[in-house]
């Protein structure tokens, strides 16, 4: 415990930092297209198009290829497995093709929750065998950045001390693994919205689990400079009967954020959980418009609030190509100014959000 | 673990909150003054005065009857239990002598170090039986924050686990107890400067504890925004070899801060440890100019590195006494100046220079 054997070079620190700093810089987030197979099959089910691996590369070119106007919005992607070995109709890998567009190409590396024994229904995240291997083939293929998505969820028992400090755990182990190989692990413990809590109860989880989070971090000596955070914002249970304006969510959100993330932490890019495009936006303006300081970026990690109009547009035909991505640019340009607090939603003015904002000490 | 049964009340919160946000107003630090009968009896005996009562309540009204203008950098002075109840010599007690200045009472509340056994001489902290009461009394006679000292080495094999986390949770059991009484905590836990291992060294070990203080505070449900951290700069060992340069001691600090200590802490005040006066000055004004986003006040709590001279130029003598608060003062200001970085030593280039003695490319 008194020593450090230090594993990580200031060479490899400074290429962590600085693929961590590129993602998140000014303007920009990430766009998570990292859908598993099975995922897929249910977004495509929902527009009537055919799972098929050529529908799945068809679907993601649209969405890399959108023109330059994704340029100052998009920092980095995260690819599922098989995308990151397809290629555009020229023959051009997708890896190369976004680097060439200056986006950073992210992997998807865990395999899914398995369950946790004596638990209500709780889950951890496998993947952690051949991680080692598998993160040196994908840095040699182009990835610089992964992600691991482990899960929570809030009922009246859970989470459970168990479930807390396994994930936080095994976030560690993946993080520290990555950083070995040159790849900036995005950190993502997601509380589920599932629920009829309010967003108070939402907060103290949120403070709970990262609390632990980073305790697991610096128990295995994770370089927090080179990392990415991808948390749930705070907000009420879906099920819960209050509704919570955008402000409170937002000061909740980064109240708890401001307790537990130190500032040596890069950026934090949320993920839209089961939220509106437009509401992951709104929300995620109030965020950076909050009278509170910041020390991280604050910005997206958006999947279906960056897709899900793009994919209605497009129906699985060749045809609407350019409506998908035109509504893939509208959403990326929104968010765009969402991270830098500039979004004014149809109808609003972006001055007029301030004075929403209760400096409010019950938090 | 999942549900929240709510420890302070909205008003408890914000009133802890303000209070913190006075005793480190910009350009303001903390006097430490709580030297236990002790430990003052070292300072005393080095200027050859006797440790009496009145010659330790002498010292303190001299320090702290100095030129009201004192409060532009003194937010907070931190009591002994003793000098809380002596009074200045114009027969007012002190804690009201210091709150007509505007400037926050405090109480040193541990009582000293206890043996850890199986460990190699380390220590934990003692005085929780009857916190709870001592700090509702001490509130009602006048104080608003108070400070609990924890002490770890740096050894071959010292800090071990145990030591780090009984130190952070008795650290986390003060403090939550001080907010139920509306007092704001101030957390030190102090590694000693004591040996020689390098500045990377401490920059570990500092980082190592702090993780552990604030993941205790977290479990112990303790308002952050409601208190302040003091802990040692990040430097090398007394002995060691090899010399670090104030931006360097500045970088590891800082470095290690952001690694551990959230942004809801609205304040670090360093202690000084064994440094002199002007290295304590010239550490904390390098830190107010490092190049890094600091979302929390970094300022002083010193004890001898506000009161060396003072000590030095009183000698014991009733004459001294002006020349004594004059060294106090000046000390004073000149931290306040280093807690916004703005300290400019006689003889040394000006801030635009100093930043460029920040190694940017050095990776810690």
């Amino acid at each position: 415990m008194p020593h450090a054997y230090p594993f990580l070079t200031p060479e490899q620190k400074k290429e962590l930092s600085d693929i961590a700093h590129k993602i998140v810089a000014t303007g920009k987030g990430i766009l998570a297209a990292d859908e598993s197979t099975g995922s897929v099959a249910k977004r495509f089910q929902g527009i009537n198009a055919e799972n098929t691996e050529e529908n799945r590369r068809l679907y993601r070119q649209l969405l890399f290829t959108a023109d330059e106007r994704i340029k100052p919005c998009i920092g980095g992607v995260i690819l599922f497995h098989e995308t990151m070995y397809q290629k555009t109709d020229d023959g051009k890998p997708f890896t190369q093709y976004l680097k060439e567009r200056d986006m950073v190409v992210g992997i998807k590396v865990d395999k899914g929750v398995v369950p946790l024994a004596g638990t209500n229904g709780e889950t951890t995240t496998q993947g952690l065998d051949g991680l080692y291997e598998r993160c040196a083939q994908y840095k040699k293929d182009g990835a610089d950045f992964a992600k691991w998505r482990s899960v929570l969820k809030i009922t009246p028992t859970t989470p459970s001390r168990l479930a807390i400090i396994e994930n936080a755990n095994v976030l560690a182990r993946y993080a520290s693994i990555c950083q070995m190989h040159g790849i900036v692990p995005i950190i993502e413990p997601e509380i589920l919205p599932d629920g009829d809590h309010d967003l108070k109860r939402c907060q103290y989880v949120t403070e709970k689990v990262l609390a632990a989070v980073y305790k697991a971090l610096s128990d295995h000596h994770v370089y927090l400079e080179g990392t990415l955070l991808k948390p749930n914002m705070v907000t009420a249970g879906h099920s819960c009967s209050h509704k919570y304006t955008n402000q409170e969510i937002a000061m909740a959100t980064v109240t708890a954020l401001r307790r537990t993330v130190p500032p040596a932490v890069t950026g934090i890019t949320f993920l839209s959980g089961g939220q509106s495009e437009e509401e992951a936006s709104v929300n995620l303006n109030a965020m950076n418009q909050c009278p509170l300081h910041r020390p991280w970026a604050v910005t997206f990690s958006y999947g279906r609030a960056l897709q899900a109009s793009a994919l209605k547009a497009w129906c699985g035909k060749t045809e609407n190509g350019k409506a998908c991505q035109e509504e893939f640019i509208k959403r990326a340009l929104a968010n765009n100014l969402a991270c830098q607090g500039k979004y004014a939603p149809s109808g609003a003015s972006a001055a007029g959000a301030d004075s929403l904002f209760v400096a409010n000490h019950a938090y | 673990m999942t549900h929240q049964f709510p420890s302070l009340s909205p008003e408890q919160k914000k009133e802890l909150s303000d209070i913190a946000q006075r005793i480190i107003a910009p350009g303001k630090g903390i006097l430490a003054a709580d030297e236990s009968t002790g430990t003052m009896g070292k300072r005393l005996e080095k200027i050859k005065v006797e440790n009496s009562e009145e010659n330790r309540r002498y010292f303190r009204d001299l320090l702290f009857s100095t030129d009201p203008s004192i409060s532009n950098c003194v937010g907070g002075i931190i009591f002994f239990h003793e000098t809380l109840y002596q009074k200045s010599d114009s027969g007012k007690l002190f804690p009201q002598v210091i709150k007509d200045k505007g400037i926050v009472v405090g109480i040193k509340v541990d009582k000293g170090t206890a043996g850890l056994n199986g460990t190699d001489g380390e220590t934990t902290t003692q005085g929780l039986d009857g916190l709870s009461e001592r700090c509702a009394q001490y509130k009602k006679d006048g104080c608003d924050f108070a400070k609990w000292r924890c002490v770890l080495k740096i050894s071959d094999s010292c800090p071990t686990s145990v030591a780090i986390a009984e130190n952070a949770n008795v650290l986390a059991r003060y403090a939550s107890i001080c907010q139920q009484n509306g007092l704001v905590p101030i957390v030190e836990p102090e590694i000693l400067p004591d040996g020689t291992h390098d500045l990377l060294r401490c920059q570990y070990v500092t980082e190592k504890v702090l993780a552990a203080v604030y993941k205790a505070l977290s479990d112990h449900h303790v308002y952050l925004e409601g208190t302040l951290l003091k802990p040692n700069m990040v430097t090398a060992g007394q002995s060691c070899a090899k010399k670090f340069t104030p931006q360097e001691v500045a970088m590891a600090t800082v470095t290690a801060l952001r690694r551990t200590v959230p942004a809801s802490v609205p304040g670090i005040c360093f202690l000084s440890g064994g440094q002199s006066e002007e290295e304590a000055s010239l550490n904390l004004n390098a830190i107010n100019q490092v190049p890094l986003n600091r979302p929390w006040k970094l300022s002083f709590s010193y004890g001898r590195a506000l009161q060396a001279s003072a000590l030095a130029a009183w000698q014991g003598k009733t004459a001294n006494k002006a020349a004594a608060q004059e060294a106090f003062c000046s000390r004073a200001k000149i931290n306040g100046l280093a807690s916004k970085g703005e300290y400019k030593a006689s003889g040394s280039a000006d801030q635009a220079s100093m930043q460029s003695l920040f190694s940017a490319s050095y990776i810690y």
